[in-house]
């Protein structure tokens, strides 16, 4: 122990902050490794605008219920119902829009209000009966999966209408088009706009951070490694807008993703529900005794956790323009290995966005990348199997040497 | 009978920071009733531990003698080999197995993996009947009561042949009936040979039983009393026990004593799980502005009971009473009701109740009031930084910043971590449990120091101690507590270890 009493932390060395957030940056690290990997044995055609669109696509679901996931694990828990509640959600709003004809504008509150209360009547039974999650949301997944046969009647309903269809297929428009210098090149200059705007912002945002944790003697990273990362971020989403803005532009869902990123990223690091989370899943008993109400929080996140995968439901139902009985089968497993990949802790207490959301990246890369290889489902799931073991792994070996 | 059957030999078992064993020595002699008294912490159970071989050798200095030979144990099943069985505090029974399952459990009768059920349940019925206990052996552990199971676990000793029989405080928790049986019980083995160690703090009992008397005294063996040679009476055991000058160990304080802050009228709780059993009985007590008030008592007197019950109802049910704060009765029957009312609890638990371990010390010293650091639910991460930073050093919390995980801190360090999350929700009253356990003597004076400080700025203190000086040395007054019920209220001046044990003695053989 260093008998240090002053008021100014000590600055640890650049091998110190290596060894103690390896996690975090060797995630980063393998997730260009596999893109790379990828890009290469497609023979770049993982990167193609037409590609990239479509992983975004076909991954937005899984980002968007790994954020509320990732809660759910952090504080301790578990929800193995959300494929469940896509098919269900997928099926009401198929009754309401197709059958009754209702508009989307109100279907869409409406179905996440639906996934609001299934995550209550979930969250219900863990926070006040404190019957474990496991089962609870096992329960839950048999009985919203019956439910979802019930009101479909076994048989698939579609289509949809386009208002709808928007939701997953849209694309931002092009307002910004006479700005375009390379109008042969260029389809979309808003998506290039709007990434340079956001890489610039990260870099500010960025340094002016640093300069008041330096101000008020907290901790930075050290500069080479904002540096890196900063760079490693910027090449790559400006290599992706780039692609996008020559094909159709920034789809909606990419926005919806990205400000839902934000936004939770902003509750898990700066916000007192956020922390009392943290708090709860690393000690419910010492949380409890510091008067935090954790009955009440764990209820609040089954319930975010609904909204979530009501949200996902709408956006693979328009999709595939169809609600089938089937749809959503086994993405529980996909969010909560995201997760587990990204860093979170099966015990509680530990676990970041940036992670869980990397996390779904290196799967949704994996997944398209062996699809495009042409590998068959069966080995992708061995491969994917494997990787969450290994990520796991990583994790316990580090903490055992620490 | 002098043959000596075991012989410990200058014993020093360290932990980090703490000398738990000092030079112990002590001989039993084969086929006599051998009891080892001592204040909480005295050293008895690690005394135990490192004869059964919990703690292997090597990790202490000295030598056992077993049979007039020296005896190394590593695990357990090398003392129990030899006939040494010890029967811990905690029973180390599986609830839902039956009794003949767990007198066999890791010593099953059986042939290739198969167990051999008609011979189990037979030879269990021979050791039941030695016990005194008519139970069918494949009745489930749970289903007995508190007494039988301890002859259950007296019985399993039996099953391994046992020479030795060591008992932790094995009738803390059976009412007079089981213990007299139990004691009854022992001295029958006695006559057929049998040696036993026996830690206990009921010394109307040890009376009862013993041939020879060990008293140890902070990790060091005081005397041996041979109980056939002189008459031994309590007063004679107690003074063995807490004989010591008071040391100068505790930072000089000048009271000022203002007006009542807490009181607490007539609280009765009944037990968290066996919930037909009341736990406390009419318990009345106050605090007052500037004063530290003491709850001195044995474990399971209802010490912590009493505290976490007051403290937003987090222990027990059906619990009624009043709490005043200022002559008004406050709602504490929650824990942000009770922090509100401006109660603070500091547990004695700090690992398993006080921190969040695996968050850092900022973390953890906003977290009760976590909204005086926010605004409209966001954190502001300079007054948060700014809030650990001055308790860092007002405490003087030695660690290399504020964003060191809690976990990697020693233990007074902790201790202070805990301290500053609840003097940040600006309490009238703290409640401190055990504030010094496991704490080396250093830390220990920062905290006394610490304590004065904030009874200085009026704040009043109630803490809970298992050790007597402590509470000698720091309290203005002392309650004390038993089985549940406040048998004493002591001044200082009228406070002492005698007077302290006196009264629980007293009102334990009332009851």
């Amino acid at each position: 122990m260093v008998a240090d009493t002053s008021n100014q932390p000590n600055k640890p060395s650049i091998g110190d902050y290596l060894k103690n957030n390896i996690r975090e940056y060797g995630l980063l690290v393998a997730l260009v490794v596999i893109m790379l990997f990828f890009q290469f044995v497609t023979n770049g055609v993982l990167f193609r605008p037409v590609n990239i669109t479509n992983l975004v696509l076909q991954n937005s679901f899984i980002v968007i219920m790994a954020l509320g996931m990732l809660l759910i694990i952090v504080a301790g828990h578990i929800d193995l119902s959300v494929g469940s509640i896509v098919a269900f959600i997928g099926a009401i709003s198929a009754i309401m829009l197709v059958k009754w004809g209702l508009p989307a504008i109100v279907v869409i509150p409406a179905c996440l209000i639906v996934g609001g209360i299934m995550g209550a009547a979930q969250g219900y039974w863990v926070a006040y009966q404190k019957i474990p999650s496991f089962i609870v949301t096992l329960a839950g997944m048999l009985v919203f999966r019956g439910l979802t046969y019930v009101v479909l009647g076994g048989r698939p309903i579609g289509p949809f209408p386009k208002e709808f269809q928007l939701l997953s297929t849209g694309f931002v428009p092009d307002f910004l088009y006479f700005l375009n210098p390379r109008p042969d090149l260029i389809q979309n200059m808003v998506a290039l706009v709007a990434v340079l705007a956001l890489v610039g912002y990260a870099i500010y945002a960025g340094v002016r951070n640093r300069r008041v944790n330096e101000q008020h003697g907290s901790e930075n990273e050290p500069f080479v490694f904002f540096a890196i990362q900063m760079a490693v971020i910027a090449v790559v989403a400006l290599f992706i807008g780039y692609q996008l803005s020559t094909y159709r532009g920034l789809p909606n869902v990419l926005i919806a993703m990205g400000v839902l990123i934000a936004l939770y990223t902003f509750i898990t690091t700066r916000s007192t529900i956020g922390r009392r989370i943290y708090a709860m899943g690393g000690n419910v008993k010492a949380a409890k005794l510091s008067g935090i109400n954790t009955e009440r929080l764990t209820f609040y996140t089954f319930i975010n956790m609904g909204v979530l995968a009501a949200l996902a439901g709408m956006i693979i139902t328009a999709r595939l323009n169809s609600a089938t009985p089937k749809a959503g089968v086994g993405f529980e497993l996909d969010v909560i290995a995201a997760c587990f990949i990204g860093g979170a802790s099966a015990s509680g207490g530990v676990g970041k966005i940036t992670g869980a959301v990397i996390g779904a990246f290196i799967m949704g890369v994996m997944n398209n990348g062996m699809s495009i290889m042409g590998i068959g489902i069966d080995y992708q799931q061995l491969i994917k199997g494997l990787v969450l073991l290994a990520a796991v792994f990583f994790d316990v070996y580090n903490k055992n040497k620490g | 009978m002098d043959n000596i059957i075991l012989e410990m030999r200058g014993i020093t078992k360290t932990f980090p920071g703490v000398k738990a064993l000092d030079n112990v020595s002590f001989k039993v002699r084969e086929g006599e009733i051998h009891a080892l008294v001592g204040e909480n912490g005295a050293g008895k159970s690690t005394l135990m531990k490192v004869l059964s071989g919990v703690y292997p050798a090597g990790t202490y200095e000295g030598e056992i003698y077993y049979d007039g030979e020296p005896r190394r144990f590593s695990t357990i099943s090398d003392s129990e080999d030899l006939g040494i069985i010890i029967i811990h505090q905690e029973l180390a029974l599986v609830p839902l197995l039956s009794i003949a399952e767990n007198i066999f459990l890791g010593n099953e009768i059986a042939s290739n993996g198969v167990i051999h059920w008609p011979q189990t349940f037979a030879r269990t019925q021979e050791l039941l009947k030695k016990v005194g206990l008519s139970e069918p052996p494949a009745t489930l552990i749970t289903d007995i009561g508190v007494g039988k199971q301890q002859l259950v676990e007296i019985a399993k000793a039996l099953s391994k042949k046992v020479r030795l029989l060591i008992l932790d405080e094995p009738t803390a928790s059976l009412n007079e009936t089981d213990s007299d049986a139990l004691l009854k019980l022992l001295m029958e083995f006695r006559t057929q040979g049998m040696t036993s160690i026996i830690i206990s703090h009921k010394l109307n009992e040890i009376r009862k039983v013993a041939d020879q008397i060990t008293i140890l005294r902070d990790g060091g063996t005081v005397e041996t009393l041979d109980c056939q040679t002189e008459d031994v009476g309590e007063d004679r055991i107690i003074r063995g026990m807490v004989g010591r000058a008071m040391e100068d160990r505790y930072p000089p304080r000048e009271p000022k004593i203002g007006e009542t802050l807490l009181e607490v009228k007539n609280w009765n709780v009944f037990h968290q799980h066996h919930r037909d059993r009341q736990f406390l009985h009419d318990v009345n007590f106050t605090v007052r502005a500037g004063e530290v008030v003491g709850i001195a008592g044995l474990m399971g007197a209802g010490r912590t009971e009493t505290a976490m019950s007051i403290f937003g109802k987090s222990w027990g049910h059906k619990i009624t009473g009043d709490v005043l704060m200022r002559g008004k009765p406050v709602d504490v029957s929650t824990i942000p009701r009770a922090i509100n009312a401006g109660l603070a609890y500091v547990t004695e638990d700090r690992k398993q109740l006080g921190l969040v371990l695996i968050n850092n010390i900022k973390e953890n010293t906003t977290l009760s009031n976590l909204k005086a650091v926010a605004s409209n639910g966001v954190i502001d991460d300079r007054k948060e930084v700014k809030v650990a930073s001055d308790y860092r050093s007002k405490l003087r919390i030695r660690s290399h910043s504020i964003y060191q995980e809690t976990v990697n801190l020693s233990g007074g360090n902790q201790q202070k971590v805990v301290l500053s999350k609840w003097l940040f929700t600006n309490p009238e009253v703290l409640i401190l449990d055990e504030p010094t356990r496991g704490i080396d003597i250093g830390a220990k004076y920062e905290i006394y120091t610490i304590i004065n400080q904030l009874a200085a700025e009026g704040k009043g203190i109630l803490m809970i101690s298992s050790e007597m000086p402590e509470l000698l040395g720091t309290c203005d007054r002392i309650y004390v507590m038993n089985e549940g019920r406040i048998v004493a209220e002591l001044s200082k001046a009228e406070a002492s270890q005698e007077s302290i044990m006196r009264a629980i003695m007293r009102s334990g053989e009332k009851h």
